[in-house]
């Protein structure tokens, strides 16, 4: 038990072998893709078996694990507990699956070998994060997953946008790890102990404890994807290979909750009330902010890469509630806010890498991201089709998927907040809650369109006429994970079970448990009377779809007969009449867009008696990006045009420069209190 | 015996709503045309409507996926399932526990879900033209209808409906604000869900203002018949619902009498009745809004709600 922490670094050291190994066979690419991703598949397969063991064994008592690498006088720590294994879980699951796809998905990679070495490299960095117990192997292993996954990124870095999308996600990583770099050492304080125990142990002041939580909500934060950081996401998550697309969305911005839940809520101790305001007021912004920005989208991958915003956001909002019961001293409360955040960290994954792996499918069979140029899809891909519905049904948050199981839980939790004692929480709670309700409806209309538009309908172009059913590598990683977001769903009270180390190491409270509930149905505290049953709604369902289903074909008629579509009589024989991913987003454009994004429609009709076409013009603002990003980009280039003289004067005006400097800072010295 | 009992009582339940959906639509369309001095079709119309669908062919469009086939049954088990778990004549049924107010709306929310695919499936304009309008008043009387359930829950304690129509019915409630403001927001949410004037016009005719039937339109003979169904049962199950609130009288409890159970029938045909004819006096007297006049309206119920919630947040510590 205690060795499984030096185990799991024997994974990544093996992760890091299969890295060079990747160079080393880039001479050979077909046998080299099958090697790497039978490599990977297997470690992370293996680091999964450790895992599972230990949770049913005994996930609280740590393993730790000392090497002698890193800065001299403090070599690297590991620590193993119950946080970081669920988060490992959560990565090594989404790696195995990303293995198992790449075995199929690699095969039709144009350049392997500018994707194979990074991809075991990017599974270690993240593993390494997880497992860190100190401050400098934290940052260290954060960047080195960054940099690997920005070497995914730009994997096509001649296609369009891509080049773009891969600066503009390293500015954004440095930026978040400069601030992660400060929340550490503040948190280190002046005493410069880097180990994660000294830093649980010093207790930190209200001042430092604020801007720690400033400062992670920037580094964690940017990383996950929380509005207004987001901008590197829906660019760079889309531009990787789709497998690892899956794993940027599905299971990095879930290491980057795992930073800001260990922070948070294990090194700074007791929160205060209002920083969980802070926190629910972002979290409620980015998943109605984000759901939005995905309604408009008409690229499958960005769509779905502003989806993991809105995810992203669900979760804060849990976190937040968790904070908020933590301060004020509701530990089941609080335990069930967490629970609900956890909880959808694992469906998100599940139900994310699915859709992704779905779309790269589509993009392997057609060669479109474009959502207008697909349609019909359902008729050529069966089973991708199939599994692309599970997901989207899963990410709707409808029963009996697993989605719906963490909605349900987060609602349960902003039901117990009235007795919360401040007043700016009893009017946030509410308002969060309803944006939380916001943004599960417009995620049914985003997937809705998703898969209506992908996949149901008339081809839109020739691309989809020659599309092919994926191979069966990646149709059996989809599969799988579709089968988990059902079995997440319908038998929650496992998973809620699982997670109760986690909560019970970090707030001392864990939900009631649920295993010994009758009918394995789910309750959110132990004296409250509402309860769930994912299994008894399935089951339900089924019966009586079936039983319809047996009644009619039993006793009405059989007769069916195949005929043009009825179109109130309209035969519209182009598919281009059909509607499009524009024209479906249109109404909720207009109540929402309007004010979001400054959407303006203008139709322009022909004079009567001229025979042009009329044309239809829609203009969208990206707001945030224009407000914010631009500004500071314009700033920016100012400063370094005028700071530019700076590069050509004589030596004596240097030294007096330097001379300068001196004395100012010998003043901030003398006047320092 | 007790078992028996329960389940045969919740097999009750399940067959009643099934039997009183029909009528419950004949009966608002009966008034409604009273109210315009019309005959109107006999009470047993929609009886007949949906035999006769049934014995007819499936007239399916060239390139009609599986899924639009399945979809139908989908739709009728999800709404059949949500009405089932509505306390209509009795509370504290024997699953009753499964499924929450939270639950039942999803489950409302996976059949239009499901509706609205299979209207995008044929590929006409008429089906994109309903499912976006259907997504973008979802999108509203969602979150409406979520936050009244948070309002109906802090009061009651629980989202656990038979709780909360237990929690009604007690003298315990008094009158409250934030339960007006959710009873106006709910009945909007009702009309809005169930296609009704002014949202959307079940009798309609005239294509570019229909919302349900564009999506419907494709189906036909067993096929529609289940979609009607569910319309017909989704209409009740907003009925049951806002009378077993806000007029839980005459519920019969867990291990009553048969004779109370017999009376909770006879209160809760009562209670259709009267909210049959409210249906039809509100919709004869009111004009359809334009589809964009719609999102104020829901907008109101979104923010009654949302007030109603904040309001028994604040007075919780008063």
């Amino acid at each position: 038990m205690t060795l499984d922490a030096a185990v799991l670094l024997w994974g990544v050291a093996s992760l890091l072998g299969t890295a060079v190994l990747a160079i080393a066979l880039s001479r050979t690419p077909d046998s080299g893709t099958r090697l790497v991703y039978g490599l990977t598949l297997g470690i992370s397969a293996a680091a999964l078996l450790v895992l599972v063991s230990r949770i049913l064994e005994d996930p609280i008592t740590p393993s730790t694990a000392v090497l002698p690498v890193g800065l001299p006088w403090i070599g690297a720590h590991f620590r193993l507990d119950a946080l970081s294994t669920f988060f490992l879980v959560v990565i090594n699951f989404g790696g195995a699956m990303a293995s198992l796809y790449g075995l199929g998905y690699g095969s039709h990679e144009p350049s392997p070998h500018r994707v194979l070495p990074f991809f075991p490299a990017f599974l270690a960095g993240m593993n390494l994060v997880v497992l860190a117990d100190d401050a400098f192997t934290f940052l260290l292993s954060w960047e080195f997953m960054s940099l690997s996954s920005w070497a995914l990124v730009i994997v096509h870095h001649r296609e369009k946008d891509n080049a773009r999308a891969g600066y503009i996600y390293l500015v954004m990583a440095s930026f978040g790890t400069l601030a992660l770099l400060l929340a550490f050492g503040l948190l280190s304080g002046s005493g410069g102990n880097y180990t994660f125990e000294a830093m649980r142990t010093a207790g930190p002041t209200p001042l430092v404890a604020t801007f720690v939580l400033a400062l992670m909500l920037l580094g964690a934060g940017s990383k996950a994807g929380l509005v207004p950081l987001h901008v590197w996401l829906p660019l760079a998550h889309p531009a990787a290979p789709s497998h690892v697309s899956a794993l940027m969305s599905g299971v990095m911005t879930k290491v980057a909750v795992y930073g800001f839940i260990r922070v948070i809520f294990d090194l700074l101790g007791e929160p205060t009330w209002w920083s969980s305001v802070i926190v629910l007021f972002f979290g409620g912004l980015t998943a109605v902010l984000g759901i939005l920005y995905a309604l408009m989208e008409n690229d499958l991958k960005r769509l779905l890469a502003y989806s993991t915003i809105e995810n992203i956001g669900v979760i804060f909002v849990s976190l937040g509630l968790a904070l908020a019961f933590k301060a004020n001293a509701m530990p089941s409360a609080a335990a069930l806010a967490l629970t609900a955040a956890l909880f959808h960290v694992l469906n998100h994954s599940f139900f994310k890498s699915l859709l992704f792996f779905g779309a790269g499918a589509v993009l392997t069979a057609t060669g479109e991201r474009d959502m207008e140029k697909l349609g019909g899809l359902i008729h050529r891909m069966p089973l991708t089709s199939f599994v692309f519905l599970v997901g989207c049904v899963a990410i709707s948050s409808l029963p009996p998927f697993n989605g719906f199981v963490s909605e349900w839980l987060a609602f349960q939790a902003v039901l117990q907040s009235p007795d919360l004692p401040q007043w700016g929480l009893k009017v946030m709670v509410p308002a969060v809650g309803g944006l939380l309700a916001l943004s599960a409806a417009l995620a049914a209309a985003c997937f809705v369109k998703a898969f209506g538009i992908t996949f149901l309908g008339r081809p839109r172009t020739s691309a989809v006429e020659h599309a092919h059913e994926a191979d069966r590598y990646s149709l059996a990683a989809m599969l799988i994970l579709a089968a988990l977001c059902l079995l997440a769903g319908i038998l929650p009270g496992f998973v809620i079970d699982g997670l109760s180390p986690v909560t019970l190491s970090l707030i001392g409270s864990r939900m009631p448990v649920q295993m010994a509930q009758p009918w394995l149905s789910i309750v959110p505290i132990a004296e409250s009377r509402s309860s769930y049953n994912g299994l008894l709604v399935f089951v339900f369902i089924a019966i009586s779809a079936s039983a319809a289903a047996y009644v009619i074909h039993r006793f009405a008629s059989h007769a069916l007969r195949r005929g043009p579509a009825w179109g109130c009589g309209f035969a519209d024989t182009v598919p281009g009449s059909q509607y499009t991913g524009v024209s479906f987003a249109q109404p909720i454009r207009r109540v929402f867009g309007t004010f979001v994004f400054r959407a303006t429609e203008r139709v322009e009709m022909p004079a009567p008696g001229e025979t042009g076409p009329a044309r239809f013009n829609l203009e969208i603002h990206d707001v945030i990006w224009e407000t914010l990003y631009l500004p500071i980009g314009k700033a920016l280039d100012f400063a370094t045009d005028h700071l530019n003289h700076l590069q050509f004067l004589t030596i004596r005006r240097y030294l007096t420069l330097v001379f300068l400097f001196l004395i100012v800072l010998l003043l901030v010295l003398a006047l320092w209190p | 015996m007790a078992l028996i009992l329960e389940l045969a009582v919740q097999g009750t339940q399940m067959m009643l709503v099934l039997l009183l959906a029909p009528l419950l639509t004949g009966f608002v369309r009966k008034v409604k045309a009273r109210l315009l001095r019309r005959q109107g079709p006999p009470l047993v119309q929609p009886y007949r409507d949906l035999l006769r669908l049934m014995r007819k062919e499936v007239v399916l469009a060239d390139n009609a996926s599986w899924l639009f086939r399945v979809i139908p049954y989908l739709i009728f088990a999800a709404t059949w399932v949500a009405a089932a778990l509505i306390p209509t004549f009795a509370t504290g049924l024997k699953f009753s526990w499964t499924a929450d107010l939270i639950a039942i709306v999803a489950l409302l929310g996976s059949a239009r879900f499901f509706l609205a695919l299979a209207a995008m499936d044929v590929g006409t304009s008429f089906g994109g033209i309903g499912a976006s309008r259907e997504v973008m008043i979802a999108s509203l009387a969602e979150p409406a209808m979520l936050l009244i359930v948070f309002s109906l829950a802090l009061v009651a304690g629980a989202t656990q409906l038979s709780t909360v129509a237990a929690f009604m019915g007690s003298p315990q409630v008094g009158l409250r604000v934030s339960l007006g403001m959710s009873l106006i927001a709910l009945v909007i949410v009702a009309i809005a869900e169930n296609a009704r004037v002014p949202v959307d016009n079940p009798a309609t005719h005239l294509e570019l203002t229909m919302i349900h039937e564009a999506m419907v339109l494709e189906y036909s003979g067993r096929h529609l018949a289940m979609i009607d169904f569910a319309a017909f049962l989704k209409l009740l199950l907003y009925v049951s619902l806002i009378s077993c609130v806000f007029v839980p009288w005459g519920l019969a409890t867990a291990g009553a009498g048969p004779w109370t159970y017999v009376l909770g029938v006879i209160f809760y045909i009562c209670k259709l009745a009267a909210s049959g004819v409210l249906l039809a006096l509100f919709e004869t007297a009111i004009a359809k809004m334009r589809v964009f006049r719609v999102p104020d309206f829901l907008g109101a119920a979104l923010m009654l709600a949302l007030l109603g919630t904040l309001l028994l947040f604040v007075s919780r510590s008063l």
